[in-house]
């Protein structure tokens, strides 16, 4: 049955605020990124391909906050995959016991980034915090130290408070993931006599594989977006060791006014993402089976 | 045996932290030094609660809040819920082009925007205003609410909407009076799912409001990182007090959160 072209108007009010408000911005950022703007005055110059080489050959900062971003990544991504999965293994059955478990796993989600901010710096404090004091409780008073101001410590630690931020929410979509595998197939691995870790690495994993690629590719879109936490805990210090890409544009764009070269930044960060989400996809597709 | 203390292990994980932030925002900043994690001999107090309220304009943080997250939850999931509806009525490649277009907001970060985004709120003088913030919070939540709705749509059985077409009901009315009800899970799992994004967002307010009367509770928290330094009494005091709507509905919704966030998740 055709559909009359009235249904054309169901898109206006948002197709206009969505143009206005994401694509145009969007589509900008390609054009002042090839521009001298410093985002107050009237005129600014075209420059050509200057601040892209700029930054790839004269920024050392925005290599070290690639480094950084790919460090946290990656951290992130292992961590939080193989914690969410173990628990979700835990956790599969749907006693009342379990569903409790799982709400309280997942409570730190609903949080502001902002808080969690605040509640583990405390616990980092060198002086008041939790860390320091578990550490000389369990006599390991050696490792002590000022976590969040220390420039090879800090990063990993704005890691851990993302996985515990988020690592429940990851709980609960392989949770959705394992019930999908029909009970069956461990019925057959069972009369088999398969082991364990024969099941989990014929069975479940491969078939888990669809949640898994939700995972991770929600996970690195998460860890590019960390800047709220990494701005409320370190603002990329000490010594730029936990600037990652996102807080680095905000201190380009904002805190030195070098709108066009913040722009160009913002390109390349895209052209990451699109690269990374595409790999990963791809990775994640060929690991797939049927059975 | 091994499966039981990783579980509890995770739990104090989670736990432990709570408690340490109720019990620190009842103390004084001088007990907290000298009794960083303990309960002080002296007895804890609920004066921060108080000073908090007095020093701080905190009901209208919290009104801003409200008013912001409430406004833009709406008005999100309204035009959300008209394009998914156009866009699983269209057929056809028209269809597909315009559900991708509307997609990319879901995968391009916030902050790969935010310098044009904020040279544009700029220019149409939308900074310091509730207003500026919910249009733009409409814009940028939308493709995902959109994502979501869509998938749900496309499941409503057509034979239905073609009945009622067939009875002389126009678009309008087949999406007011079948679409929506029918949708209302869907939409309610999505409302959720807004409504924590919105509710703690900082990015926006940090970019668009430098004025204390226009702030949210995320930036107003921010804020007074800067004044209180290492007043992690005060700190926490303001993080209970931010944190607490959103924690009753959790405990009394649980179910619906998990639902919300999960279709949030899911759009692999």
């Amino acid at each position: 049955m055709k559909v009359s072209k009235s249904i054309y108007l169901f898109f206006i009010p948002g197709a206009i605020l969505y143009a206005i408000f994401f694509l145009y911005p969007a589509l900008s950022a390609f054009y002042y990124s090839v521009t001298n703007w410093d985002g107050i005055s009237p005129s600014y110059a075209f420059v050509g391909f200057e601040n892209y080489v700029r930054a790839f050959t004269g920024d050392s900062i925005f290599m070290k906050a690639i480094g950084n971003n790919l460090k946290f990544l990656l951290f992130v991504v292992v961590f939080q995959t193989i914690v969410a999965l173990v628990f979700a293994m835990i956790l599969r059955k749907n006693s009342k016991i379990n569903v409790f478990w799982r709400a309280l796993f997942f409570f730190p989600t609903i949080l502001s980034s902002v808080s969690v901010a605040f509640v583990w710096s405390f616990i980092y404090d060198p002086n008041l915090g939790l860390l320091n004091a578990g550490l000389e409780a369990v006599g390991l008073g050696q490792l002590q130290q000022g976590w969040l101001g220390d420039e090879s410590a800090a990063i990993f630690a704005l890691a851990f408070t993302q996985v515990w931020f988020h690592a429940g929410q990851m709980l609960i979509i392989f949770v959705a993931g394992l019930h999908a595998i029909p009970n069956d197939l461990y019925e057959v691995a069972n009369i088999e006599g398969a082991t364990r870790w024969q099941t989990f690495r014929k069975v479940t994993w491969p078939l888990l594989a669809p949640s898994a690629t939700i995972v991770i590719a929600y996970t690195t879109i998460q860890s590019f977006k960390a800047f709220d936490l990494v701005f409320a805990m370190t603002r990329g210090g000490p010594n730029y060791s936990t600037e990652i890409i996102a807080t680095y544009i905000y201190e380009v764009g904002f805190r030195s006014y070098s709108f066009g070269y913040a722009s160009a930044i913002s390109v390349i960060f895209m052209a990451i993402i699109a690269l990374i989400t595409f790999l990963q996809f791809k990775a994640l597709r060929s690991g797939r089976v049927n059975y | 045996m091994v499966k039981k203390g990783a579980l509890l292990l995770y739990g104090f994980l989670i736990i432990i932290p709570m408690l340490m932030v109720i019990l620190t925002s009842m103390k004084t900043l001088q007990q907290t030094f000298d009794n960083p994690l303990g309960i002080p001999a002296s007895g804890l107090q609920f004066s921060n609660y108080i000073d908090i309220f007095i020093e701080q304009t905190m009901v209208g943080y919290f009104a801003n809040s409200v008013i912001v997250t409430l406004c833009s939850v709406f008005f999100a999931l309204l035009f959300a819920s008209m394009i998914a509806f156009g866009i699983s009525r269209i057929h056809g490649w028209v269809g597909g082009v315009l559900f991708a277009v509307f997609s990319l907001g879901m995968i391009v970060p916030a902050q790969v925007i935010m310098v044009p985004l904020y040279s544009l709120v700029l220019q149409l003088e939308l900074t310091d205003s509730l207003f500026g913030l919910i249009i733009v919070n409409v814009a940028v939540t939308m493709p995902i609410a959109i994502f979501i709705l869509t998938g749900f749509m496309k499941t409503l059985p057509k034979e239905l909407f073609e009945a009622s077409m067939i009875d002389g009901a126009g678009n309008w009315k087949i999406f007011t009076k079948m679409v929506v009800p029918m949708s209302l899970p869907s939409m309610s799992a999505t409302a959720i799912f807004l409504f924590v994004i919105n509710w703690n967002d900082l990015l926006y307010p940090l970019l668009f409001i430098t004025d204390n009367a226009y702030k949210t509770l995320p930036l107003a928290l921010l804020d007074f990182q800067g004044q209180y330094a290492t007043n992690y009494p005060m700190l926490f005091t303001g993080v209970i007090i931010s944190s607490l709507p959103m924690v009753l509905v959790y405990i009394f919704l649980q179910r619906y959160f998990v639902a919300g966030m999960m279709a949030g998740a899911v759009k692999g």
